[in-house]
């Protein structure tokens, strides 16, 4: 069987099954001339985006042995397992565990462990352990040694391919017949150094992969981000689970914490399924804590909705975002009670609402009256607090918040002249058409109807207007004459008619009338 | 006398550490205010004449957006507010809108039902470092039972913190709240510079029940920021004759 995709020239084979390949199919082939070899080859069409997010669940699953897990390349995993193996009884356990695994989900791999990136690349795609004497045949996984020369004793064997080149440089090397890694190892380095001096370089990767030069992902220190993690004898499957594996957690995570002198942010609990997949649910607060109650109830509510199907055989207790705390304290605001009692309940309200339900306000500089005002959520997770666009208003640029805490009197305080205060205290999220009674073209209004009501207009005050923004908003949009009115009862509103007749601008174009709209109550 | 009881009224209303809506921040006491506290000695939390506590507001219909403005002077700014809002109460009646609001730390929850508002109010209600709660609700939910308030009511005077649960368009079934109001919008004041312009907004309040105190009706206005009794409903025209100023 074969995995096509469509080329220049019809299908193309993509991947094929060990008994296509024994038929004489390899990747990159047509499928007529491997129809041609073998009349009996199932075809059956790629799916590379499907194989790309299997593949990132995969790395997402693999996070039981090390918090750093890169997807590298369209078929492959990299794991940094310093610091890691020990937990599993060395490197061979490691990878023991890791094909143990691997095999109960129906996946084969090819595996192996190196001191370099590359090195372990190489290994896991061209060390073929079958001829080496002592193996008894079976595939067993590559360890590569530790010191430089040991590596390079195992890379020698390999192809040049193995050292991540493009093709047109391992056909080079090839056709000068230096077929193995320790061929190219032998000759001088100078002369090498001649020949390619393109980016593609055979020494570069010959010493990326011995560890005589760093590579570009390893040599910049990843911080690795706080982190508990417990490992079940036996797969659970009751709904508790999670909220029970939580009493060994938080105090773990938090042991971490305090080690480290840090205050969780955002934490996740991710639980490990026996069938490969993850279940995962997370929190955030509104300032540093690493109060294990505090951190326990947040998290015991999302712990029970983690759903275990087959049963969790793993829990990870991550903090992916920390802030700096002091060793002493337990939270930024130890003395001033009052801050830290808001920012729990803050906490408590975001995790069974929703961040975007609880929410502060911010002031923004706009003159429009929907876009004076946006709303910024209480915990603030500054991944992209200003993203949302602005209520009410389609396709426009939000305006950029002021320079202004997002509280503490952000807003200038409402200016009451005589009677009724400018602003309203309610503002509807979307203005609603009015039908208004006004003696055109600027007259003051004298009625109108909203949502089926009657309202007779007994005082009016306006009107005031407010230009559109354009440097903002789309070309045509009109000016708003807002009025402020009173009916006959004493409800107040505030009002606006959108353009003038004969602006020539919106509807206008085609001879409508401006329309009314009604867009805030006073109080 | 009309006066008086408004005073006590509304100090029970705005309760301890609230500004005073009448006259200079006088702290309540149950014998200046003629109120009988003597049921409430011994309770397990504060005395209900006294303590914040849970009070309903009706607005008559959710097109009328004047009790925010009866309210919103009863707050103590100076600690955070909440401001829960059921998703309903925010299409019909609009969200609130911060620039018209006076200066104060501000936390708004949008809720998506009533069940949602009512747990993030007591939840706010545990929290001892909030001015007041206050919470919107639109209709009549099945879930906003006297149980329900009556747990809103002990939670606020636990926690010594003020509760306002705002009904719109709701019928004022039972209910475990301490003093219930009705609210509407009256025809404003004259407006001293512009004839033809609104002038200070005025109330039409009726508290309704009230634990330990009589009913009453009042017409009530906010000019420079404190209450001021206008007339006895259906006394005098508004805006003449005498007002109190305090």
């Amino acid at each position: 069987m074969a995995l096509t995709i469509e080329g220049a020239h019809g299908p193309v084979i993509h991947a094929v099954t060990s008994a296509a390949a024994g038929q004489g199919a390899r990747p990159g082939m047509r499928l007529t001339d491997a129809r041609t070899l073998h009349p009996e080859l199932i075809a059956v069409p790629a799916d590379p985006a499907g194989d790309e997010a299997a593949l990132r669940r995969l790395a997402r699953w693999a996070l039981r042995w090390s918090p750093l897990v890169e997807v590298d390349g369209a078929d492959g995993l990299r794991l940094d397992v310093g610091g890691v193996a020990h937990l599993f009884g060395g490197e061979a356990g490691l990878i023991a565990d890791v094909e143990e695994r691997f095999e109960a989900l129906g996946l084969t791999l090819r595996s192996a462990v190196a001191a370099t990136a590359g090195a372990a690349w190489a290994l896991a795609r061209y060390y073929d352990p079958s001829p080496l004497a002592g193996e008894g045949g079976a595939r067993r996984a590559a360890v590569g040694g530790r010191g430089e020369r040991e590596l390079a004793v195992r890379l020698a064997p390999l192809p040049v391919a193995a050292l991540r080149l493009s093709s047109p440089a391992t056909r080079t090397l090839e056709r000068l017949g230096l077929k193995t890694i320790g061929a190219l190892a032998g000759i001088e380095r100078r002369s090498l150094a001649r020949r390619f001096r393109e980016a593609d370089n055979p020494l570069d990767a010959l010493d990326r992969a011995l560890g005589r030069k760093l590579e570009p992902l390893t040599a910049e220190p990843v911080e690795v981000p706080p982190r508990a993690t417990l490992r079940l004898a036996e797969p659970v499957d009751h709904p508790e689970a999670g909220a029970q594996a939580l009493n060994v957690l938080v105090p773990r995570l938090v042991a971490e914490l305090e080690a480290r002198k840090l205050g969780a942010r955002t934490l996740s609990l991710a639980g490990f399924r026996v069938d490969g997949s993850v279940a995962s649910a997370s929190v955030a607060t509104a300032i540093p804590s690493r109060d294990p109650a505090h951190l326990a109830r947040l998290l015991t509510d999302k712990a029970e909705t983690l759903d275990p199907r087959f049963g969790f055989d793993a829990f990870a207790l991550t903090a992916e975002w920390s802030e700096p705390l002091g060793a002493a304290q337990s939270s930024l605001v130890e003395e001033s009670t009052g801050e830290l009692e808001v920012a729990r309940l803050i906490d408590r309200l975001s995790v069974k609402l929703g961040p975007r339900a609880v929410r502060r306000p911010q002031a923004r500089g706009s003159h429009l009256p929907e876009q004076a005002s946006g709303w910024v959520g209480a915990v603030a997770n500054g991944l992209s607090p200003l993203s949302r666009r602005g209520v009410g208003q389609r396709g426009f640029a939000v305006p950029a918040p002021l320079s202004l805490p997002p509280f503490h009197g952000s807003f200038p305080p409402p200016q009451g002249g005589e009677g009724v205060r400018k602003l309203p205290q309610r503002l509807l999220d979307q203005p609603e058409v009015i039908a208004v009674i006004y003696s055109t073209p600027e007259g003051v209004p004298r009625r109108f109807v909203w949502r089926r009501g009657v309202h007779d207009i007994a005082r009016v005050e306006g009107p005031e207007r407010i230009a559109p923004e354009w440097w903002r908003q789309a070309p045509g949009a009109r000016l708003r004459d807002y009025y402020r009115v009173e009916d006959d009862v004493g409800r107040r509103y505030w009002i606006y008619r959108e353009g003038v007749i004969g602006d020539g601008r919106g509807r206008d174009q085609q001879g409508i009338a401006p329309m009314w709209f009604l867009h805030g109550l006073f109080g | 006398m009309g006066v008086i009881r408004v005073a006590a009224a509304l100090s029970l209303v705005a309760g301890e550490g609230a500004v005073a809506p009448f006259g200079p921040a006088a702290p309540c006491s149950p014998a200046k205010a003629g109120v009988q506290t003597g049921e409430a000695v011994g309770m397990p939390y504060r005395p209900a004449g006294c303590g914040p506590t849970l009070s309903e507001l009706f607005a008559a219909t959710s097109r009328d957006g004047g009790w925010t403005g009866f309210l919103l002077p009863q707050v103590n700014s100076a600690r955070p507010l909440l401001w829960v809002q059921e998703r309903m109460a925010v299409l019909q009646s609009g969200r609130i809108y911060p620039p018209g609001l006076p200066s104060r730390d501000l936390i708004h929850v949008e809720a998506r039902d009533a069940r949602g508002a009512l747990w993030a109010m007591e939840e706010g209600l545990r929290c001892g470092a909030l001015a007041a709660v206050i919470g919107e609700l639109w209709g009549d939910s099945k879930v906003l039972d006297f149980t329900a308030t009556r747990r809103l009511a002990v939670a606020a005077e636990r926690s010594g913190v003020a509760c306002w649960l705002v009904r719109l368009g709701g019928t004022a079934n039972l209910s475990g709240a301490r003093m219930r109001w009705r609210v509407a919008s009256a025809p404003s004041l004259a407006n001293g510079l512009d004839p033809r312009a609104p002038g200070a907004p005025a109330w039409d309040a009726e508290l309704f029940r009230a634990r330990g105190r009589p009913p009453g009706r009042w017409m009530l206005n906010n000019d420079s920021g404190a209450f001021d009794l206008v007339t006895e409903p259906g006394d005098r025209a508004l805006g003449e004759g005498e007002r109190r100023t305090a």
